[in-house]
């Protein structure tokens, strides 16, 4: 009689501290994880300290800082990556702020300002060859409005910027609306009785219970576009302005056939993103992050 | 601290559509400064909708508001200056009680010295002195609605708009606020516009009262005029008259009605507006007397629930037509009893 209470005691105890079958439902996920990141990452890592030619296990970092033209990409990947995602995040506030609420051809406009994930990098890469090339609807205009030669917006490193923004600009403003959306609207309402413009409460009410929001929305922005690969390739100049390490890594890996240092670059890659997301965490803890009220 | 008085505060025609819907068709009403006006209905009656645009924060769709003559409905809500008690109390999440309540002064840049005055003034008002540097989230609803009060009181609107400012607290803790609320009304001298669905609210709160239906002004007046003399039938039923019993009228004398009930039974009562052939007799449950026989102005009825009260019993019954009565008395009565039930002829009120 007792063994059976105590036992029951424990199933319930442990379900109590959230062991119990529902845990079950966690494990497809837990081994796609292992499987398909875990296991890569570690394998990747412990590669990346085996050098192809030998020697020092830090061989491979070492070759890496050593050619310019290899270190160079940290700084290249930096100066797209960067830039894109602050763009994207700071054009998809007012954007976001204008579109929260209801109002007719909402669901059209949404629409329009999503559709570009949906097409893939390689059609954004081919359109913006076509409209911004020497001979683009873009150059036709600007040569007509009187410039004297056209414009180089492609094969550079402006046109796999305007790549990174036409394709990282719809997740950064869904983000981004709906963290605008989860703020009681009534607060500004109150702050508008409370006598502030509208420029105050944007200031002191809106941006401040945004910006957790939009230091999250920014990290995925960065990750979108330090990635970087394709476009990189189509629309930039991947042997100059446009060798990003995606291309460097896949390059020695598999045109070289150097998987170590392949690793190691790609390792290096997810340690310059770890730092950025660092920098930003950080800061954002320094902001307000509790609940802003509203229904999102 | 004192609100800012001023002589008159005056809706005209003010019309408020959302599509095709009216939310409030042509409001009159006329506050004088120092009252405290509440504006009754149940959800849906444009009550919110006429105190949103008082503050500012919805256009009027026609009609005018004026401030002791100088128009003020094109102003946004922060030219207003009118002070504002949210349902949900809207106080600012990243901000603690303090710079809560100081907001308002420091938007309007307000020296330090004198910002730090009238804020620790507030905060003792409205007794949130040890709570001042907590954080919203971290006060209870009582405490953030005090908050919110403090916030709005602290800029001396003259005029401070309350929507349900109650609705969200535990019942012993609303009537404490009530009597909070008035008393801050009347110690500073403030004119207060205040939204609430419940009548024993407005009743105990208000001055006057605007009884609002489907966006339209049904009546306006003192709670005892509001209370005792309702226009019309909704409005009777929103001041507790219950019983709405069916009856054909058999003969009028001035305001003196006779009608008859469906079981035929004699009822005398004042009429409250031109009637047809066919009325309601309105009666609330607790004017109802359990008498002993029958005789004039008496009901015979069967008791079918009883709802132990305390002092008071509250009674389910039906008349012998089958239509539900529903009756407060001292008596205890039980299920199946029989009953005769006197009201006295001022107490029935007669409507179309």
């Amino acid at each position: 009689m007792t063994a059976v209470l105590e036992r029951a005691s424990l199933r319930h105890r442990l379900a109590e501290k959230g062991v119990d079958r529902v845990l079950w439902l966690l494990v497809p996920g837990a081994v796609f994880v292992v499987l398909l990141f875990v296991y890569p990452f570690l394998y990747g890592l412990q590669l990346s300290f085996q050098p192809k030619g030998g020697g020092s296990p830090f061989q491979n970092y070492i070759t890496f800082f050593s050619d310019p033209y290899l270190a160079e990409t940290v700084w290249i990947t930096l100066r797209l990556g960067l830039p894109a995602a602050l763009f994207n995040v700071l054009a998809s506030i007012p954007i976001a702020f204008r579109m929260r609420g209801r109002f007719r051809g909402k669901r059209a406009l949404t629409t329009v300002l999503v559709v570009p994930i949906t097409l893939g990098t390689v059609l954004t890469a081919e359109g913006l060859l076509a409209f911004f090339g020497p001979a683009g609807w873009f150059n036709r205009i600007w040569m007509a409005l009187g410039a004297d030669e056209p414009a180089k917006l492609t094969h550079n490193y402006w046109g796999v910027l305007f790549s990174l923004i036409i394709t990282g600009f719809p997740f950064a403003f869904l983000l981004t609306l709906s963290y605008l959306s989860g703020i009681d609207p009534t607060l500004e309402q109150a702050a508008a009785t409370l006598g502030a413009s509208r420029r105050q409460r944007f200031r002191t009410i809106t941006m401040p219970l945004l910006a957790p929001g939009l230091a999250v929305t920014f990290c995925l922005s960065f990750v979108l576009a330090f990635s970087v690969f394709p476009s990189a390739v189509m629309v930039g100049d991947p042997v100059g302005e446009t060798h990003v390490m995606s291309i460097a890594a896949y390059e020695t890996a598999l045109r070289d056939n150097d998987f170590a240092l392949g690793s190691a670059i790609a390792m290096l890659m997810a340690l310059v993103m770890l730092i950025v997301i660092g920098v930003v965490l950080i800061w954002r803890t320094t902001l307000y992050r509790g609940a802003t009220g509203g229904k999102g | 601290m004192t609100g800012h008085r001023f002589a008159e505060l005056h809706l005209d025609h003010v019309r408020r559509a959302f599509g095709d819907t009216v939310a409030l068709q042509g409001m009159d009403l006329t506050i004088k400064g120092g009252e405290f006006v509440a504006l009754l209905g149940p959800s849906g009656c444009g009550k919110s909708t006429a105190l949103n645009c008082l503050a500012g924060l919805l256009p009027l769709t026609g009609g005018r508001i004026t401030l002791d003559g100088k128009r003020i409905d094109d102003l946004p809500p922060e030219k207003r200056g009118f002070g504002m008690v949210f349902q949900n109390y809207a106080l600012f999440p990243h901000m603690s009680v303090r710079r809560n309540i100081a907001f308002g002064l420091s938007m309007r840049r307000t020296p330090k010295a004198e910002l730090h005055r009238r804020v620790d003034e507030a905060v003792r008002l409205v007794q949130l002195e040890e709570h001042q540097h907590k954080f919203p989230a971290q006060l209870s609803g009582g405490q953030q609605q005090r908050v919110a009060i403090a916030r709005a009181i602290v800029l001396e609107p003259p005029l401070v708009l309350m929507d349900e400012p109650l609705s969200n607290l535990d019942a012993a803790l609303r009537l404490e606020m009530r009597t909070e609320i008035r008393r801050l009304h009347q110690s500073l001298g403030l004119t207060t516009v205040y939204v609430t669905h419940d009548q024993e609210e407005a009743l105990a709160l208000a001055d006057r009262l605007v009884v609002l239906r489907l966006g339209e002004v049904q009546q306006v007046g003192s709670p005892e005029e509001v209370y005792a003399h309702p226009v019309n039938r909704y409005v009777a039923g929103f001041m507790g008259y219950r019983n709405m019993i069916p009856v054909t009228v058999t003969s009028q004398d001035g305001e003196r009605t006779t009608v008859h009930t469906g079981d035929d039974v004699k009822l005398v009562g004042i009429k409250r507006e031109e009637l047809g052939p066919e009325a309601v007799a309105a009666v609330r449950p607790e004017d109802f007397a359990v008498v002993g026989e029958s005789g004039e102005n008496t009901l015979e009825a069967v008791v079918e629930i009883v709802e132990y009260h305390g002092r008071e019993q509250a009674v389910e019954a039906r008349l012998r037509d089958g239509s539900p009565l529903h009756v407060r008395t001292n008596s205890r009565l039980a299920p199946g009893d029989t009953i005769m039930l006197k009201v006295p002829v001022e107490r029935v009120l007669v409507f179309s």
